[in-house]
């Protein structure tokens, strides 16, 4: 076979910030194949120095957009291990309850208007609105449902603003609670629906297998999102775990010259975050109803294709309305207390993570005797799965030359491929080796 | 008329503003689908176009030289050119590395001088081409910026507010944080937003810019005095999403 093609996707559309594709082929020969990251910088680790502790969470929140919520829960979490707050039970709850509302809604819109055009066979959700106006209008339907039961929470979506330090700036109150339920409990023929769309589409999801070691937060207590210590498993089952506070012996970020994020690696020369390694770690714990989605989509642990972390997402949206009906429940019963917030007793460094939608999220920074800032780390999920995007690419690539595909087709494929993975490169915060000035 | 053809584009941000328009859910998202024709958006739709735009929302700040060239083309082909957005209007969040030198070499340490990594101060997208109109906020107000549309849609020019978010607390009867112990930079931030913040019991950061010829020196003085804020503190405070309004701006 002596193929020569070439493939340049400059801005790749239907993900969030911007990532390019190069592929060089020479009669038959790779001579190119790169996942790039051409991202403007934005130094918010820089940002946040001679920052006060209450404002830090407000700043590194706008990283990303998209994941907003994630972003300002992780730097809390960061914040008060830093400064030795441990928030009340009640907190935790609520933080639990924003933190769904953020994987619900980041995924309807993922599976719905990122992912689905490329089954559908649609440049973007737009065309759709005539071919296929009912299950835009659903999809709409879902998203505002995620969007309100966010605000309720952290008071808006993008950027919330009533998660801080030590707790709640604001509660909901139990009569709003009902009210979400009520909206929650409405939109269950829209997730029945759903499921039988994704069904659908799920046959044409490509056929394509790289193990590789999947990372993802894990807790005793259930399928974990909010919260947990760092799991890791390969695709043989082994597991090891590792503490938060010792996130970087197992995220090994390096710089490359393709890209601005940076990368990481681990057991194996890549790993993978996001739906899919939460899947694949924790997929046990799962509730029955997500179990029984997962099945009927014929998704089963250890999964090694990385397409399907778009059905992992379907997964994950079950799981997340169940146990946040389970939370709102819990609240209508026992109420909600306007609660004071638990102060600093001390000023050092901590970290935090939790899970955001495109996976494991870490947050650090350490304070002064003023709790002002002197300096922080965040490592994206987006950019612990560059390196596993491009070695996926390294194995895709040869696969798709021998299946004779033309340049159309493994365009396409290598889009869905980093589409699948719902990065949102608009983060683009990298160091190698921060120094923490004191 | 044909359905004005409206566009988006992103520079240097979160694409969280891009993400409100998501927010809208089904009743108006479909309405708004009736009146524009959405051509080009990168983070939603594959669909490119030549065209020439009617308008053009342009979400990020100017940080990079390299990025001045497609400023230029965006200009050339939209009538309309709206930035949309803190980071757009006047570099929001992102300015808050302006008044260092040492950012690049904090975060990327040795690597610092590798030239993807190039980064000049951030600023405003008026600095590199001429902005027809401006929608605040860090997100922007979702029902702001359906009134901007709204607005041109039928031939008028939008009125963005040019007032104080202290304005807007009264109007709620929020009480004020300087009353709770707290401090707030709401006196000098452009209102519009409907003030949430304080009536969620958070200070006002000033996420929508400050207002025309802020006064700038009394409410470093007010933040000194009346919240007892750290000397140092009350200096900085208003870096946060207003360093490129402060009178020091290089
Ligand atoms: S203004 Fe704020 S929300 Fe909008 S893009 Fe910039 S950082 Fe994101
Ligand atoms: S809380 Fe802030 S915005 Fe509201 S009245 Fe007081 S100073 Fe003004
Ligand atoms: S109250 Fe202040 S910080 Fe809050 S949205 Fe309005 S301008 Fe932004």
């Amino acid at each position: 076979m002596s193929k020569t093609l070439s493939i340049a996707v400059h801005h790749l559309t239907r993900v969030e910030g911007h990532g390019n594709i190069e592929v060089d082929v020479k009669n038959g020969k790779i001579q190119k194949c790169e996942w790039q990251v051409p991202e403007a910088p934005r130094f918010f680790e820089a940002m946040v120095r001679g920052r006060h502790y209450t404002e830090v969470a407000r700043i590194t929140s706008r990283i990303c957009g998209i994941c907003s919520v994630g972003h300002t829960l992780a730097s809390l979490k960061a914040t008060e291990s830093a400064l030795g707050i441990e928030v009340s039970e009640q907190t935790f709850k609520l933080r639990s309850l924003l933190k769904h509302a953020e994987n619900f809604d980041s995924h309807v819109l993922h599976v719905y208007f990122l992912a689905a055009p490329d089954f559908l066979g649609a440049p973007s959700v737009f065309p759709l609105v005539a071919t296929h106006g009912p299950v835009v209008a659903r999809a709409l339907r879902l998203k505002r449902l995620g969007h309100e039961w966010g605000s309720l929470i952290g008071g808006r979506t993008t950027h919330p603003t009533k998660a801080i330090p030590g707790g709640f700036s604001a509660f909901p109150t139990v009569a709003e609670l009902k009210e979400l339920k009520a909206k929650m409990l409405a939109a269950v023929p829209d997730l029945e629906e759903t499921l039988k769309t994704i069904a659908a589409l799920a046959p044409a999801i490509p056929a394509f297998d790289r193990p590789t070691e999947y990372m993802a937060l894990h807790s005793q207590s259930g399928y974990a999102l909010y919260d947990g210590d760092i799991q890791t498993v390969l695709p043989d089952g082994n597991k090891k775990t590792y503490k938060v506070a010792d996130y970087k012996t197992c995220t090994n970020e390096y710089l490359t010259a393709v890209s601005t994020a940076k990368y990481t690696k681990n057991r194996l020369g890549s790993y993978a975050a996001g739906a899919l390694a939460r899947f694949n770690n924790n997929h046990e714990q799962l509730l029955p109803e997500a179990k029984k989605v997962a099945a009927d989509l014929g998704l089963k642990g250890i999964c090694t294709n990385p397409y399907m972390n778009t059905v992992a997402q379907v997964v994950e949206i079950v799981e997340s309305f169940h146990e946040s009906l389970a939370l709102v429940d819990h609240f209508i019963k026992n109420g909600v207390k306007d609660e004071p917030l638990a102060k600093p007793t001390r000023f050092a460094k901590g970290a935090g993570a939790t899970e955001v939608p495109r996976g494991i999220l870490f947050h650090e920074y350490e304070y002064d005797k003023d709790g002002m800032c002197l300096g922080g780390n965040c490592i994206i999920p987006t950019n612990q799965n560059h390196a596993n995007i491009q070695k996926d690419f390294e194995a895709l690539v040869p696969k798709l030359l021998g299946e004779d595909a033309d340049e159309k087709k493994m365009e396409l494929r290598l889009e869905m491929l980093v589409r699948a993975y719902d990065p949102c490169i608009s983060c683009s915060t990298h160091f190698l080796d921060v120094k923490f000035i004191r | 008329m044909a359905k004005p053809k409206v566009a988006f584009f992103d520079f240097t941000c979160c694409e969280g503003c891009q993400i409100e328009f998501t927010n809208y859910g089904d009743p108006v998202f479909l309405e708004l689908l009736k009146h524009v024709d959405v051509v080009e958006f990168r983070e939603a739709m594959s669909e490119k176009t030549k065209d020439p735009i009617d308008i053009a929302f342009i979400e990020g700040s100017f940080s990079r030289e390299a990025d001045r060239p497609r400023l230029e083309e965006i200009r050339k082909r939209a009538k309309i050119v709206i930035a949309y957005g803190q980071c757009a209007t006047t570099a929001g969040i992102n300015a808050l590395k302006n008044h260092t030198s040492d950012y690049r070499k904090f975060v990327y340490g040795k690597d610092a001088a590798l030239p993807h990594l190039d980064s000049q101060i951030a600023v405003g997208v008026d600095q590199a081409i001429k902005v027809d109109y401006y929608a605040f906020g860090c997100p922007v107000n979702k029902y702001e910026v359906l009134q901007i549309v709204s607005h041109l849609l039928h031939g008028k020019d939008p009125v963005i507010p040019n007032y104080p978010v202290c304005v807007e607390c009264k109007r709620r009867e929020t009480i004020c944080r300087f009353d709770v112990g707290d401090y707030c930079l709401g006196q000098t931030a452009r209102a519009g937003c409907g003030a949430p913040c304080p009536a969620d019991g958070i200070p006002c950061e000033a996420c929508r810019g400050f207002v025309d010829k802020p006064n700038h020196d009394s409410l470093v003085k007010v933040l000194d005095k009346r919240a007892g804020m750290p000397k140092g503190w009350a200096q900085t405070k208003t870096r946060m999403f207003t360093a490129n309004q402060r009178g020091d701006v290089k």
